[in-house]
């Protein structure tokens, strides 16, 4: 085997870094492009001074924050709580959490628009509140499957039941058991899901818009159709923000309680 | 330890579901939570997709999606660009996963290449959308370097960007890392010794390709294939950016029509959302049938 | 050896800087089995995977069957291997796994079909051949993996720490049938292991390696009763160690403890007042007198374990402690913890460790 890699690999490599750097490259330029005839930041300004761009992404921030509590709140007990005593039900389970990757989520606002507008039973869309709470159980929804992964590998690793029978043994109620010794293992992971949740909510523009709410992805849409260089400045801002949720993630995955009988 | 006495308590007459309830309890929120915002407003649709706008059932909905021009139409555009960007996607992806797992590349290589993977495959929607007519577009930097510095003027051949291509051209951001990042631990699975077994056995390296790896690789390719299919058809938010509502793909004809009835029949939008659900459910099926038979072999 | 089949000249293999294999030498003659033993990194599975050819050495030459195979690719040496991993094709039957060297080199289909069948007979798994790997447990998974390697009737056969994977049952019952098998078939056999047992049940020749140099090459009575250097001594089998001070060479005295040895000729190379390091293996050791031991020293029972029909007894000489057995008598109780004893053994037993 060649210890300098292969000529393919390099050439595979090399054109595939092209086709994903240049766009980015080419975005960042033209955002840098606002002022004639000199390269400022001027786009970036334009857009964090602007009232509209703090708005809305107070407001995908704060629904980000709803949906990563809502998602915890769902998936941490159930998680737990199927581990330890309803293995049975994983199967069920998995495949429900694996529902909102076929179902597009276009078809799933729809199915609420439909469902609890304002003559049903449960009129969600009558109210603004009412639509808020929708759009972050639609959020929630859509971050499930990542969520319900990385809470259960967290889980799978430090193996659940021992750990709670070693507490039991020692007198521990379930609060303790599940405040004390259960959440800061899973903690890490936990965390990872919140970031990808967040990254989710954030670039998230087709639930937000078909309700008709004022979040970061309808508004960059909406800008995109009216300026020019603003929406680079915004695409290089929401990578940044991709990236950084990225990272968090793999650095909280160093800090993962690694399992002591399955040693990496 | 309390809650485990109650449960194993003698079982007196008609006291023996008193188990199943406090069990329950604990999922209750979960399954309260999916029925109501995910298995019934899909439920809700798909009903609707067989229903007359007065309630009787109807298989004419679903009909209308094959006869209407423009709904036929743009199933078609849909499953055209959804093709295109799986197969190339999945090529491409291939031959990324295959570069970095087996080129002999320093580690830095690898680990780059899957983070990246991560943030691209996330990295869908308007500003992907942005980011390729900023490269590629009219003021785009490429087309400007073209024209500037080889003397090629992009848009002077009948180069398109807001087409089917362009629009395939701008889903492989996504379509490829999502297949590096799905086959890379398949292509780890190829264990070392099988190749070294196949030499000692007299085979040359593409006697060895052709009989163990495409075979054992087989069922993962083509059910990321399919799942980068999936993946694609519900995609609407970069196509969206991309074009406004001008390139006619089932998405959105759906959104337009949520927005605003353009179809004039609410159940011919229902027989739309089922259409989408059918195709890409179908899709997961063969995903699903598809990783558990390299599960089997890959372990 | 002028008829050596296999032939291992001044190999040498080195990784940057670091020299994982220093001038290894080996001869094996047609049908011979040799086995490297050593510990982990001594360079065992380096040595064999230059013969296969999936390393090339540094300097040296391999011959097989008198021809340079140096710079040959690993699939022109007509060579069969097995692997600790089993490595058996999962996509594949175990008929087609078995097959697949002659259907690489365009044998035809009932001439695969029949030599498949004869090594199925040969590992004793005859129904088997519809299988998947995956169905199988790991000791038929390894006998198949000896039937895919041996059914192209190679000409020489190397097996990479074969069975470690394996149930202790199984390895032991397994390296049985490989050697019946080899001995059948009388194929010149390379065996990497870690497990001296395995390597000294089985072997005609054993090669003991330590740090990329093989440090005896001897068949296994050799090896464990005569080893020529203190790591050999060591690694295989159990040794006791006694310290002692040359006293005088030509008269062959040495002080052990309180007590004195005579053993003429042992300390040839040394001189009076030299520390010394004695080997004694536990069975060339007698409580008490005993017909041939001409030497003795006293000490005092350390520590008694009754086994059943072994009883193993430690007895303190002077700082050194000395691990023995012997057969449990019905008619004599073992010895207490605390009482006076003495060890005997006879000199020609006594290694002299460098």
């Amino acid at each position: 085997m060649k210890k300098g890699g292969h000529w393919w690999a390099w050439l595979t490599f090399f054109l595939g870094m092209g086709y994903f750097i240049i766009p980015l490259v080419a975005t960042f330029e033209f955002s840098m492009r606002m002022k004639r005839g000199e390269y400022s930041f001027e786009a970036y300004r334009v857009v964090f001074a602007s009232s509209q761009f703090q708005q809305t992404f107070t407001y995908s921030v704060v629904a980000a924050i709803f949906t990563i509590i809502l998602g915890v709140l769902i998936v941490v007990p159930t998680a737990y709580w199927v581990r330890l005593r309803m293995p049975y039900l994983r199967p069920i389970i998995e495949f429900i959490t694996l529902l909102p990757l076929v179902i597009p989520a276009i078809v799933i606002v729809f199915g609420y628009i439909r469902m609890y507008g304002t003559n049903s039973w449960l009129p969600f869309l009558g109210t603004t509140t009412g639509t808020n709470i929708l759009l972050v159980i639609g959020y929630a929804v859509l971050a499930l499957p990542y969520m319900y992964r990385a809470v259960d590998t967290g889980l799978r690793t430090i193996d659940v039941k021992t750990l709670t029978e070693a507490a039991q043994i020692m007198g521990a109620g379930w609060a303790t058991i599940i405040g004390r010794v259960i959440l800061p293992n899973v903690l890490i992971a936990v965390l990872s899901g919140a970031f990808l949740t967040f990254a989710i909510v954030l670039g998230e523009f087709t639930m937000a818009s078909l309700l008709n709410r004022p979040a970061f992805g309808p508004y960059m849409q909406n800008l995109g159709a009216n300026r020019a260089y603003e929406p680079a400045a915004l695409a290089i801002i929401a990578f940044l923000l991709t990236w950084g949720c990225m990272t968090a993630i793999q650095f909280l995955a160093r800090y993962a309680p690694k399992s002591a009988n399955r040693p990496n | 330890m309390t809650d485990t006495t109650a449960n194993v308590s003698a079982p007196a007459a008609g006291n023996r579901s008193v188990r199943l309830p406090t069990q329950w309890i604990g999922v209750a929120p979960f399954f309260i939570f999916a029925v109501l915002f995910l298995v019934l407003p899909t439920m809700y649709l798909i009903v609707g997709a067989f229903q007359t706008p007065d309630g009787s059932f109807t298989l004419d909905n679903v009909f209308k999606l094959f006869q209407e021009d423009n709904i036929r139409a743009s199933y078609w555009i849909s499953i055209k660009i959804s093709f295109w960007s799986a197969l190339l996607g999945a090529l491409a992806g291939f031959a990324i996963a295959l570069a970095i797992v087996r080129g002999g590349l320093p580690d830095w290589v690898r680990s780059s290449t899957m983070t990246f993977s991560g943030v691209a495959s996330n990295f869908a929607g308007v500003p992907l959308a942005f980011a390729f007519l900023a490269t590629l577009g009219r003021l785009g930097l490429v087309t400007i370097i073209l024209r500037d510095v080889f003397g090629f003027n992009l848009y002077a051949t009948s180069f398109n960007l807001l087409s089917s291509w362009g629009l395939i051209a701008v889903y492989l951001y996504f379509q490829i890392p999502l297949m590096i990042v799905i086959i890379t631990p398949a292509l780890d699975g190829i264990k070392k010794e099988w190749g070294e077994a196949a030499a000692t056995l007299g085979a040359t390296n593409a006697q060895y390709w052709r009989m163990v790896v495409i075979p054992v690789l087989w069922p993962s390719f083509l059910g990321t294939l399919v799942l980068l299919f999936a993946n694609a058809f519900g995609a609407i938010a970069t196509a969206y950016a991309f074009t406004g509502s001008s390139l006619n793909i089932v998405p959105i004809s759906l959104y337009a029509q949520i927005r605003g009835d353009v179809l004039g029949d609410p159940n011919l939008g229902y027989a739309l959302a089922f259409g989408m659900i059918f195709i890409t459910g179908v899709a997961n099926i063969f995903y699903i049938w598809f990783r558990t038979r390299s599960e089997r072999w890959l372990k | 050896m002028a008829d050596a089949f296999l032939s291992i000249q001044h190999v040498k293999k080195s990784f940057g800087d670091v020299t994982v294999v220093q001038d290894f030498n080996l001869d094996a003659a047609p049908g011979e089995f040799v086995s490297f033993l050593g510990p982990s990194g001594c360079g065992k599975t380096t040595v064999l995977r230059m013969v296969a050819g999936f390393e090339e050495p540094t300097a040296g030459k391999i011959l097989i069957g008198g021809k340079d195979v140096t710079r040959l690719k690993p699939n022109q040496r007509n060579i069969g291997m097995v692997f600790q991993a089993y490595a058996l094709f999962p996509n594949l039957t175990v008929a087609q796994n078995i097959a697949f060297g002659l259907r690489v080199a365009g044998v035809n289909r009932a001439d695969q079909d029949k030599r498949v069948a004869e090594m199925l007979n040969i590992i004793k798994l005859p129904q088997m051949g519809d299988r998947y790997p995956f169905q199988l447990s790991g000791g038929q998974q390894q006998r198949i993996a000896l039937a895919r390697a041996l059914a192209p009737s190679p000409k020489l056969l190397l097996l990479d720490e074969p069975l470690s994977a394996l149930d202790a049952k199984v390895r032991v019952s397994l390296r049985d049938e490989i050697r019946s098998i080899q001995k059948r078939l009388g194929i010149t056999t390379i065996f990497v292991t870690h497990d001296q047992e395995e390597a000294l049940s089985i072997s005609d020749r054993i090669a003991v390696m330590y740090q990329g140099v093989a440090e005896q090459v001897a068949t296994p009575f050799e090896i464990y009763n005569r080893p020529s250097t203190k790591f050999v001594a060591n690694f295989v089998g159990t040794l006791n160690v006694l310290e002692g001070v040359v006293a005088d060479k030509d008269q062959g005295t040495v002080k052990v403890g309180e007590g004195q040895l005579a053993m003429k000729g042992k300390f040839n190379g040394h001189k009076a007042g030299d520390a010394v390091t004695l080997a004694l293996r536990p069975e060339a050791i007698a409580l008490g007198d005993y017909p041939g031991h001409d030497q003795k020293l006293s000490g005092k029972i350390a520590d008694v374990h009754f086994l059943g029909s072994v009883i193993r007894v430690k007895v303190a000489v002077g700082k050194d402690i000395v691990s023995m057995d012997t057969f449990n008598k019905s008619t004599t109780p073992p010895p207490q913890v605390g009482e006076p004893a003495a060890i005997t053994f006879a000199a020609r037993d006594v290694l002299v460790l460098h």
